[in-house]
């Protein structure tokens, strides 16, 4: 295999080598410096005269007597089940001080889609414990349900109860984590890894973490390993896998930084125009496969910059993803555990997941129900900041009061307090049980017979 | 002898090659044979966005020009199919490549092997012309699929018979030595013609109470669904390609969610049309480009769904599209032209953006087909503007070209309501030519109910804003009972639940019948309050909750006549 010795230009992550022989789009690429480091990339734009490379380890010490050459071959994840409990960095390398993973195979990251054809409906329900998820924005198998957070949010801790508690009833699966850190610091990583060495999920865990002072552009490959290793699991082994993958933002980041290092036109706030579809070629690798056991469900979470939901990165994600959950940083500094905003939030899903035979038939009219009443409580607390709570008519102080029993009743629970779906509409019709009956105009009367007041 | 070149740039979804081509003609690219079109031609060198993944294709490849612009396949067994952007059906793909779509296979769009019966409707001897009708096929239990003279062939018929024939056999021939047959090619880019556009003045009935009674659309017209993510886009389009009253509907998920085009695939087959009893899915031509699969097929998708609607709209037929988004669509041209490293015009959208959307959303209409017949071709566009911004610029293109506006807001949303149209800034501009068809059709007084309706929930908007100052104590009787009236009409007529069995799907009879209830009681509150009554007694009648419970109700007619008495026998208590 030819090596050169043609790079003219090197920019931010890029290098441009020359007068090379025809270079596939999309090929590794190794990079030996003159002190004899090595470092890889992938070709990202190639023609007769110019091929363009990008480094994932960053270009420092790359000069034009580096040696370049074309593997010939796109990357790929060595996977077996060996991979399971192992910590791998950010480009799949073992970094846990155990052997190297004996591939059973090799898998290209890019991942094909999956043809909609062949997609099963995903309708099994996910119990996380969490009210305010279980309840009113509930999670299936197959879904990807990403957190919106803020910094110094407690996404982190609801990622992690979620990924401790979630189960599918009256199944013993459990499932398998495939977590993939990027850009987050080393004592969140952390945190992490000692959650699932202490609850014993680290056997059924492989983590890839790219950290904070690791190569930024490692990161645009980071999710597609883990999301490899998923698909590997799930639809070669069978299995359940549950994939976190934080921080979407910082991936973001990395691909804008690419972007404006090829000088690309830029879209919205610098980042590039292609970032829905390179988005969508992650998220849309949750699913099922008709005639295929396993499943993959994602748990993005993403740091909403500035708390603003319209920024491009939670707006395009919201637009691939089937639902979020929105955290709050009002309810937060209100010392509410989990701070989950309903209002904003939603799962897709959800009406695949519930209803008679898979959680209770009142679920879903329970759920719009005490959504209607919070919308309209907290509408009330806007206006009784204005005209006090005196010229509120007898039903508007009722629901004004519904809204912060919501807020303390239903919303907030103990980090460790796992509910099941039954404890959580309990809760639901307990609070709807102090509003007069005939207010429950999105519920059935059969149902109000049945449940109202007896809870 | 085809056209030949070699790869020059490889770069994503765009490749530069050394060819002698003509713009959009179709090439096969490297070794594999990828299928792209020729997108700009520079001296020598010609760029193609190819509809595949390019991955690990190399310069000096080989190209192959087939001279050919990008075409669909037309003819009997596109009903019920599921195809990708450009017609690969999805369905026989995985039978090839398993459950994952991998690069270069192909597949007929229409089945070859498959055998139809033909029953010819000329005789030999017949002078045909372009858009005459051949035979015919039955398709569907429900579809009668018409075969047609291709646009650009006439002549006179010097054979033809009935029998089974595959969609590729020979049906006929005509004097001039053009073989018949039931597949006809046609190219996406070009519309096929017609006689004459006609004015729209009948309603394409949806079934949803907002959609019919405040801002209805015509056959033949164009809406727009623009709403942020969560606030019920796709939703509120499934409903409408599940219960409008179109003939044909053809569904077009350009890149959008792959779970969702599951739910469509999985619903459909189940759920029986109100009209013809049998399966929506015998109805319903599907096309799915998801998000992820490449993005200059999902360019491609919704010229390759509209060109299907104008050839089912050329057998008569009442044809519904809907383009869920055409954001998506939007920004795959967006993502090309960048590639293209064009000139950009607003939010790095290219310039021909408007030019576009205008011409694809001009492709919908009312016509006189060819062969003189009626057929109309109706198109629902979803727009996702980036933070629900309605000012940004595939909204606003869109604006210029709609008749019928449908607001989604994601504050009614997150107070579920549903679908949440907002009936504030939401309009139709087909309300007037069609009022003559509803008084006609449903009620004499069905236009001024829905100008009522209309008035009190306008009336409200402006109440609230006092409400927000002064409390909702301080406003007078007569404004509370307005109040009152506005938010049944919200609960009881707009809010339509697309779970629930028999709510999903509301006939207008249903729609008018809760109108003037609710205006009944509205009448019965005034003179209650005119002869003194205070607005608390008003408040109080029992009667009117149970509205609430009707669009849950089969049997409406009878729980509505009964409501009707008991608020009668409610208010004259009062006194």
């Amino acid at each position: 295999m030819k090596e050169y010795k043609t790079i003219t230009r090197v920019a931010g992550p890029l290098i441009f080598v020359e007068k090379t022989d025809p270079v596939g789009y999309g090929e590794l690429v190794k990079i030996t410096m003159p002190n004899g480091d090595v470092k890889s990339g992938q070709v990202l734009d190639t023609s007769e005269n110019m091929v363009v490379v990008q480094v994932f380890e960053g270009t420092s010490g790359i000069d034009l007597n580096s040696m370049v050459k074309f593997l010939g071959e796109t990357i790929k994840l060595p996977v077996s089940d060996e991979l399971l409990g192992r910590i791998l960095n950010g480009a799949g390398k073992p970094i846990d001080g155990g052997p190297e993973v004996v591939p059973e195979e090799l898998m290209e990251i890019t991942g094909a889609a999956i043809n909609p054809y062949a997609r099963a409906n995903p309708s099994d329900f996910i119990q996380t414990g969490i009210s305010t998820i279980d309840g009113t924005n509930t999670l299936v198998r197959g879904q990807k349900l990403p957190l919106f957070s803020g910094s110094g949010l407690p996404h982190n801790e609801i990622a992690l109860q979620i990924a401790r508690q979630a189960k599918v009833r009256g199944s013993n699966e459990g499932f398998a984590i495939v977590f993939a850190a990027m850009g987050i610091t080393n004592e969140e990583s952390q945190r992490f890894i000692t959650e699932f060495e202490e609850t014993g999920a680290l056997k059924r865990a492989v983590v890839f973490l790219n950290l904070a002072d690791d190569p930024a552009v490692e990161r645009l490959i980071t999710p597609r390993m883990a999301l490899t290793a998923a698909e590997y699991l799930a639809f070669r082994k069978g299995m359940h896998v549950l994939v976190i993958l934080t921080d979407m933002t910082n991936y973001c980041e990395s691909l804008r930084e690419i972007g404006a290092a090829r000088s690309e036109i830029p879209g919205r706030r610098g980042y590039p125009g292609y970032m829905y579809t390179d988005l969508a070629m992650l998220y849309e690798r949750a699913g099922m496969i008709k005639g295929k056991k396993g499943s993959i469900t994602q748990l993005p979470i993403l740091t909403m910059v500035g708390d603003d939901i319209t920024h491009p990165i939670p707006d395009l994600t919201g637009y691939i993803t089937e639902g979020q959950i929105v955290i709050s940083r009002e309810l937060h500094s209100r010392n509410i555990y989990p701070p989950v905003d309903v209002l904003p939030s939603l799962s897709r899903l959800m009406n695949l997941g519930i209803g008679k035979g898979k959680t209770r038939e009142d679920h879903k009219q329970v759920s719009d129900q005490l959504y209607a009443f919070y919308a309209e409580g907290k509408d009330l607390r806007g206006l009784v900041a204005i005209v006090g709570e005196e010229s509120l008519s007898e039903r508007e102080r009722r629901i004004l009061k519904f809204a912060a029993d919501f807020e303390a009743k239903f919303v907030k629970q103990a980090k460790s307090e796992d509910r099941d779906i039954e404890r959580t509409l309990e809760i639901g019709w307990r609070l709807l049980s102090e509003l007069p009956e005939n207010e429950l105009t999105r519920i059935s009367p059969e149902l109000r017979k049945q449940h109202y007041g007896k809870h | 002898m085809a056209k030949t070149g070699k790869i020059f740039r490889v770069a994503g979804p765009v490749v530069v090659a050394e060819l002698e081509a003509g713009m959009y003609d179709v090439c096969k690219v490297g070794k594999e044979r990828l299928l792209g079109e020729v997108i700009q031609i520079n001296g020598n060198h010609c760029t193609i966005q190819v509809y595949e993944d390019t991955t690990g294709i190399k310069p000096g490849e080989g190209v192959e020009n087939t001279e050919q612009p990008l075409v669909v396949e037309l003819g009997p067994g596109l009903l019920s199919s599921i195809y990708d952007g450009i017609q690969r059906p999805l369905q026989v793909l995985r039978n090839i490549t398993g459950d994952f779509i991998t690069r270069g296979a192909t597949a007929p769009g229409i089945d070859r092997k498959r055998k139809w019966d033909f029953k010819a409707a000329v005789k030999p001897g017949a002078a045909v012309k372009g858009g005459d009708v051949l035979g015919t096929v039955r398709e569907s239990e429900t579809i009668m699929h018409k075969i047609l003279v291709p646009p650009s062939v006439s002549g006179k018929v010097t054979s033809i018979a009935d029998g089974s024939h595959t969609v590729t056999d020979t049906i006929g021939r005509l004097d001039n030595g053009t073989e018949l047959r039931m597949m006809q090619l046609w190219p996406v880019r070009k519309p096929r013609p017609v006689k004459e556009k006609r004015l729209p003045d009948v309603p394409l009935i949806t079934g949803q109470r907002i959609f019919d009674s405040l801002f209805p659309l015509a056959k033949g017209g164009v809406a727009a669904i623009p709403g942020p993510f969560g606030s019920g886009k796709t939703v509120a389009q499934q409903s409408l390609a599940k219960w409008c009253d179109a003939d044909i509907i053809v569904y077009v998920g350009c890149g959008e969610r792959g779970n969702e085009m599951t739910e469509v695939l999985t619903e459909f087959p189940e759920l029986i049309d109100p009209k013809t009893g049998k399966p929506l899915m015998q109805r319903t031509i599907l096309i799915a480009n998801t998000s992820n699969m490449p993005v200059a097929a999902r360019e491609a998708s919704v010229y390759t769904g509209i060109t299907m609607a104008e050839y089912y709209r050329d057998m008569g037929y009442s044809v519904a599209l809907m383009a869920d988004s055409t954001s998506r669509w939007a920004e795959a041209m967006r993502e090309i032209s960048s590639r293209l490293e064009e000139m950009p015009g607003e939010e790095g959208y290219p310039a021909y953006l408007s030019t576009r959307l205008s011409e694809f959303y001009e492709r919908a209409g009312r016509v006189t087909t060819l062969s003189g017949t009626e057929g109309s071709v109706s198109v629902i566009g979803a727009v996702s503007p980036p933070g629900g911004d309605f000012s940004e610029p595939v909204t606003q293109n869109t604006l210029r070209v709609v008749k019928t506006f449908w607001a989604l807001d994601a504050k009614l949303s997150q107070r579920r309501h549903f679908p949440s149209i907002n009936w504030l800034t939401s309009y139709s501009l087909y309300f007037e030519p069609l009022a003559g068809w509803y008084e006609e059709n449903v009620a004499p007084d069905w236009v001024e109910h829905v100008s009522r309706a209309r008035f009190i929930l306008q009336e409200e908007d402006k109440l609230l804003e006092i409400v927000q100052l002064v409390g909702s104590d301080a406003l007078p009787e007569r404004e509370q009972v307005t109040l009152l009236v506005a938010r049944m009409f919200r609960e009881f007529l707009l809010q339509q639940n697309a779970f629930h069995p028999v709510d999903t799907y509301s006939e207008l009879k249903k729609t008018y019948l809760i109108m003037k209830t609710i205006l009944h009681f509205a009448d019965l509150a005034k003179i209650a309050l005119d002869s003194g009554m205070r607005a608390q007694r008003v408040v109080a009648i029992k009667a009117k909750d149970r509205i609430a419970e009707v669009k849950f109700e089969k049997d409406y007619e009878k729980l509505l006549g009964d409501i009707n008495k008991d608020l009668e026998k409610e208010f004259s208590g009062l006194k």
